[in-house]
């Protein structure tokens, strides 16, 4: 026991759900869950939403979030339970022996005050370090984190520095009172695909140098496969499996941990382009009103019937803001659009209605594509009502048939969006989308929200409609893997321009411009070690950072 | 749906104030200005149940009136604050543009004035009867309703399910009434309950101050004004409408809260 | 630095403008409605002539825009003009009056502001137990009365009853201070509770909306003690909001103090504009609507210009 450093004894948690038109009841959430760290090692938490893993983390500092209660349990650090010890004592373990390192770094910094005042200020109030000692630690962690001007960037306010800079300014702050334990909350998650890479590096290489020990909580297998000693993983609340990092990835045992590991691994053989592209945008050029500069420059790509183009970008790509012209949201101020063998007016208005019957849109939150007051046999009728002009049993019997396509019963004709979960949103999104017999489908970052095993569904889903409605597909996304399932031709966005263009094994083999270079190996592989070789053959600077 | 003790209770009184208000002929025991006793301010007595007035007059006749006066002219005074108001403001968020900034611009003019005063300065020159009383203060409060109409338009406007149904080519029409109004309506039914609970308080302070509705026509601000001499005297008969307006205006606002809670839970979570 | 200072700018101009755009206002709403001021003045059975001299005297036969101009160059060198039933100068006998408003006003802010703040802390700090329902429901019960009301039934009780404290509340220079404040000490006390009703619930809301921010979550995870959280952490971040607030409800003290003199007999602007509107003395009621708008803006303008300074994104562009 007293050379573990923090031992997690079946700890049991709880909190008070408020279901709407009901009175408010206490439930559990983690139900009786075992663990240990040692000094010096990194346990990773894994699971998706609902699985616990933040509520865990913050209960090894006794913290509870927003009304939720540590009802059972023990945890042991450094030799004592922390769940039975005075306010004061725990005072003393937070920001001493364990810090924590947030999502959000951007909302967890206080806008009044400097970066410095901010980092130092728990090694200085626990007594360990005198407010000289205290910033010239500080000075010493950002160099080791990479952060540009070490000397001088704690004398910034958080808005002026970059949310990735944020994040290891966070990461710092950590790090400052030479703690045994640092919890990591997702703390790479609301990043970019080439800033998260460089944190990542940033904060296994401040874990290797101070001998910390930490609890890394991500959702994401590929990245904690790349900075833990061990993993847990977990489901609403449960131990699924718990073992060595080396034994979770290559020898599962459990069939969800199995399902994690092999996510995104479907497989889809790249068509050939038919001879006639159903979407063919020509030299596009687009801003936004009131601005001076071009969000996109010079757009050049087709679709053909039946297929999936990828346009694959970072925030800022202008991938979403290319949907919002060929959808008419966003009138182009030079080029084409030519869609279904006609061209397509600029503006939404000048577009009949069987050119926006033929191009439909899903979007990424189910939750607000969604009018929450109408129920799913409306949303899924409408269109039928609207282009075919079909009524009464005629419709009913058509959106059954939807519903059947995507997986759903009739028994979800008249439920409300919000008794619906992620995924069932999004299936009804699709249905409502399919109802108008569209040629095309623009697919914006549909996947995103969703927890991987959710949005794997959904991406076979699509594939298998694709097949049986004969639909193409514009599928926007920041995520690499998903574009390796599912796309037949690829276009690398970056700053308003595509960089790189073709079917999706051309776009995909080397020789490689220096921004897809950067993107390809940016994303996490299922591999152990595969962190450093990415590190190692480094060539561009990521933007943002 | 179940309903907490609170909303009901608000939701009782309520009911029983316009009940009162409607059938107020029927259920007064006196006329309205029927003079009933030569001595003034008399105490409570199971013939007059809450003692007469500085006029001799029956107290609790006078209060029932008045109840129907106050409740008629802030209801109509909410009715055409509300239709104003969030006609105008939807149409402000919908329309977008030059109309929107005019309308907006034009709405911040007249509320950098307050309310009171504003309605001071107009009954300066008009006549004070009780259709200009409902106007004046029926339009003076749509600004309010303007804003939180237009508020509560944009907030839904920019909705993906907004932008869904403008793609499939949905008309205007469609969208205010079958995207836009089901989901603004909670909101504004709550805020309706505010605006009538300021607009009793309104027309009570403007009759108090004379330039309300005007004797001998029974008003709870005007009881106030008639009976206040006898304050200094210990007689408590101007207190009654305290009575009767913090009972209502707490019974609509407990009604509104329930309204008010259910919206947000109903969205399934976003606040 | 200069951002800032442009936007600063840029919010006074408005506020002058709209000062601008409210005279207008005010001016029109007293000229374009219908009813004849000649006539009210002398009344039913006035001889045409006299109409006619009457209204040549107060000019009413000038062009409107003329008028305003008059009006408004008159407002600005000092001279709110004439009343129409006293005849007396207009800016002479509100100075006085607008003193003693002030007076009244300065009090209830200076007592109801801290009061404010104070019960929006406790009610933060004990949120949902009995401290906050309590505060809670007096605020509600006290914005459901109407000012005038809340006033009668603490005469009845304070000055009639218990006899503390008058309840007409005449005051001159010959009082010293200590006499004036126990003479006003009632409608203090009454402005201070309207007021301090409405401000309460937002600075409660306010003051919870800082304490529920993710970086005051992170200084409870430095293993900070609650004092320095609040001190050090959450109250930087809410001067702005609550200073926000305390402007915006100021606002309430300019209609309340009306009602009140009047309640009070008050010497003061409030009971002034009251008793002239009755008497449809327009260039009086000009002038008080004029001075009352005035004060709501500027009120309504500082609360802008401290949310802007208050801004560390403004103070230290990036």
């Amino acid at each position: 026991m007293s050379d573990k450093l923090l031992k997690v004894q079946n700890l049991k948690i709880g909190a008070t759900v408020y279901p709407p038109g009901e009175k408010p009841h206490d439930i559990e959430i983690v139900h009786g869950v075992s663990f240990e760290v040692e000094k010096g090692k990194v346990l990773g938490l894994i699971g998706e939403s609902g699985a616990g893993k933040s509520t865990i983390g913050l209960a090894s500092m006794a913290y509870g979030r927003g009304g939720v209660k540590i009802t059972g349990g023990e945890v042991w650090v450094n030799g004592r339970d922390i769940l039975k010890t005075t306010n004061s004592d725990v005072r003393a373990l937070r920001g001493g022996e364990v810090t924590y390192v947030s999502q959000s770094a951007a909302a967890s910094f206080n806008p009044a005050k400097k970066i410095m005042d901010q980092v130092t200020e728990a090694a200085i109030l626990q007594g360990k370090f005198s407010k000289k000692e205290a910033e010239r630690r500080a000075v010493e962690l950002f160099r080791k984190l990479g952060l540009p001007d070490p000397e001088n960037i704690g004398n910034r306010y958080p808005h002026q520095v970059s949310g990735g800079q944020l994040q290891r300014c966070m990461t710092a702050l950590a790090l400052c009172p030479e703690p045994d334990l640092v919890v990591f909350d997702e703390p790479t998650t609301a990043l970019d695909v080439t800033t998260q890479i460089d944190v990542l590096m940033a904060i296994k290489e401040a874990i290797r140098d101070t001998g910390v020990a930490a609890l890394y909580i991500t959702h994401d297998l590929a990245v904690v496969a790349q900075v833990s000693d061990d993993i847990l993983v977990l489901k609403m609340g449960d131990m699924v499996e718990y073992g060595s990092v080396d034994q979770i990835i290559n020898n599962p045992q459990e069939e969800y941990t199995k399902a994690l590991v092999s996510v995104r691994s479907i497989e889809h053989a790249e068509k050939t382009p038919t001879p006639e592209p159903v979407l063919k945008v020509q030299n596009i050029t687009a801003r936004y009103k009131g601005t001076n500069f071009d969000v996109l420059k010079n757009i050049n790509v087709e679709l053909h019937p039946g297929q999936t183009l990828a346009v694959v970008g970072e925030s800022g790509s202008g991938k979403s803001t290319l949907a919002r012209v060929i959808t008419g949201l966003l009138p182009q101020s030079n080029g084409s659009v030519h869609f279904a063998g006609r061209d397509m007016s600029k503006d939404l208005g000048g577009r009949s209605k069987e050119d926006l019957r033929e191009l439909q849109m899903i979007y990424q939150m189910a939750d607000v594509a969604m009018n929450p007051r109408q129920t799913v046999g409306t949303i899924i009728g409408r269109p039928l009502e609207f282009y075919f002009g079909l009524r009464g049993a005629e419709k009913r019997k058509r959106i059954v048939e939807l519903l059947d396509e995507i997986e759903m019963g009739e028994g979800f004709i008249d439920r409300y969006p919000a008794e619906l979960s992620g995924g069932q949103k999004q299936r009804v999104c699709i249905a409502r989308a399919l109802a108008a017999k569209p040629k095309m489908i623009i697919c914006d970052e549909v996947t995103s929200a969703l927890d991987p095993l959710v949005a794997d569904g959904i991406l076979k889903l699509l594939l298998d409609l694709q097949k049986i409605e004969d639909v193409a597909y514009l599928f926007i996304t920041h995520d690499l893997a998903t574009v390796k399932a599912i796309a037949d031709s690829i276009a690398v966005m970056y700053q308003g321009e595509v960089v790189r263009y073709g079917g999706k094994t051309d776009v995909l083999s080397p020789p490689f411009d220096d921004y897809t270079d950067l993107l390809l190996s940016s994303v996490p592989e299922m591999k152990l070690g595969w962190l450093e070789e990415v590190i190692a053959n480094r060539k561009m600077e990521s933007a943002g950072n | 749906m179940r309903l907490p003790i609170a909303a009901l209770i608000g939701l009782i009184f309520t009911f029983a104030y316009f009940f009162v208000a409607i059938f107020a002929p029927w259920i007064a025991p006196y006329g309205m200005a029927e003079v009933v006793s030569r001595d003034v301010w008399l105490p409570p007595s199971s013939e007059f149940l809450l003692g007469t007035d500085n006029l001799g007059r029956d107290l609790l006749s006078r209060m029932i009136y008045g109840g129907r006066t106050t409740i008629f002219i802030a209801t109509a005074a909410t009715i055409l604050s509300f239709t104003t108001g969030s006609i105008l403001g939807f149409l402000a968020a919908v329309l977008g543009g030059w109309a929107d900034q005019a309308m907006s611009r034009f709405v911040d003019l007249i509320m950098s004035i307050p309310s009171l005063i504003f309605a001071l300065v107009v009954l300066s020159v008009m006549p004070v009867t009780v259709p200009v009383l409902i106007v004046v203060m029926g339009l003076l409060d749509s600004t309010r309703v303007y804003r939180l109409a237009r508020a509560v338009a944009v907030d839904i406007n920019v909705m993906d399910y907004v932008e869904a149904a403008k793609l499939r080519g949905e008309g205007r029409g469609w969208i205010i009434f079958r995207e836009i109004l089901p989901n603004a309506l909670s909101p504004l039914i709550a805020e309706m309950g505010l605006r009538f609970i300021f607009m009793v308080l309104f027309v009570s302070t403007l009759s108090f101050l004379g330039l309300g509705v005007q004797p001998p026509q029974a008003d709870w601000g005007g009881i106030v004004k008639e009976n206040a001499d006898g304050i200094v005297y210990g007689i408590g008969a101007a207190l009654y409408p305290a009575v009767a307006i913090a009972t209502l205006a707490i019974s609509v606002n407990l009604v509104a809260d329930w309204i008010l809670n259910r919206t947000t839970s109903l969205k399934g979570g976003r606040g | 630095m200069s951002l800032l200072l442009k936007l600063l700018a840029q919010r006074i101009a408005l506020g002058l403008l709209l000062l601008f755009l409210v005279s207008i206002l005010i001016f029109s709403g007293t000229i374009i409605l219908p009813g004849d001021v000649a006539q009210q003045i002398l009344g039913q059975s006035a001889t045409p002539e006299a109409l006619a001299n009457m209204r040549r005297d107060l000019g009413l036969n000038d062009p409107p825009i003329q008028r305003y101009f008059n009006w408004l160059g008159g407002v600005l060198q000092g001279d709110l003009g004439t009343s129409l039933t006293s005849g007396k100068d207009i800016a002479e006998s509100i100075g006085k009056r607008l003193g003693n408003t002030l007076f009244l006003a300065f009090w209830a802010a200076i007592i109801s502001v801290p009061l404010a703040i104070l019960l929006g802390l406790i009610a933060v700090r004990y949120r949902e137990r009995w401290p906050d329902k309590l505060i809670s429901a007096v605020t509600l019960a006290s914005i459901s009365v109407p000012e005038f009301l809340i006033a009668y039934v603490a005469i009845f009780f304070v000055s009639v009853r218990l006899r503390w404290a008058p309840s007409v509340t005449t005051i001159n220079d010959s009082m010293s201070l200590g006499e004036k404040l126990h003479t006003i000490s009632i409608p203090i006390a009454v402005l201070t509770l309207v007021v301090l009703a409405h401000m309460m619930r937002m600075t409660r809301a306010a003051i919870l909306n800082v304490m529920q921010s993710a970086y005051i979550e992170t200084a409870e995870l430095k293993g900070l003690r609650m004092f320095t959280i609040i001190w050090k952490h959450a109250f930087p971040n809410s001067i702005a909001p609550v200073v926000n607030v305390v402007m915006l409800n100021l606002a309430y003290l300019v209609v309340g103090v009306v009602v009140i003199e009047v309640v009070f007999t008050y010497p003061g602007m409030g009971q002034f504009l009251v008793d002239h509107v009755s008497k449809r003395d327009i260039p009086v009621v000009q002038a008080c609507g004029l001075i009352f708008a005035a004060v709501y803006i500027g009120l309504n303008m500082f609360a802008d210009i401290v949310s802007i300074v208050a801004n560390p994104r403004l103070r230290h562009p990036k």
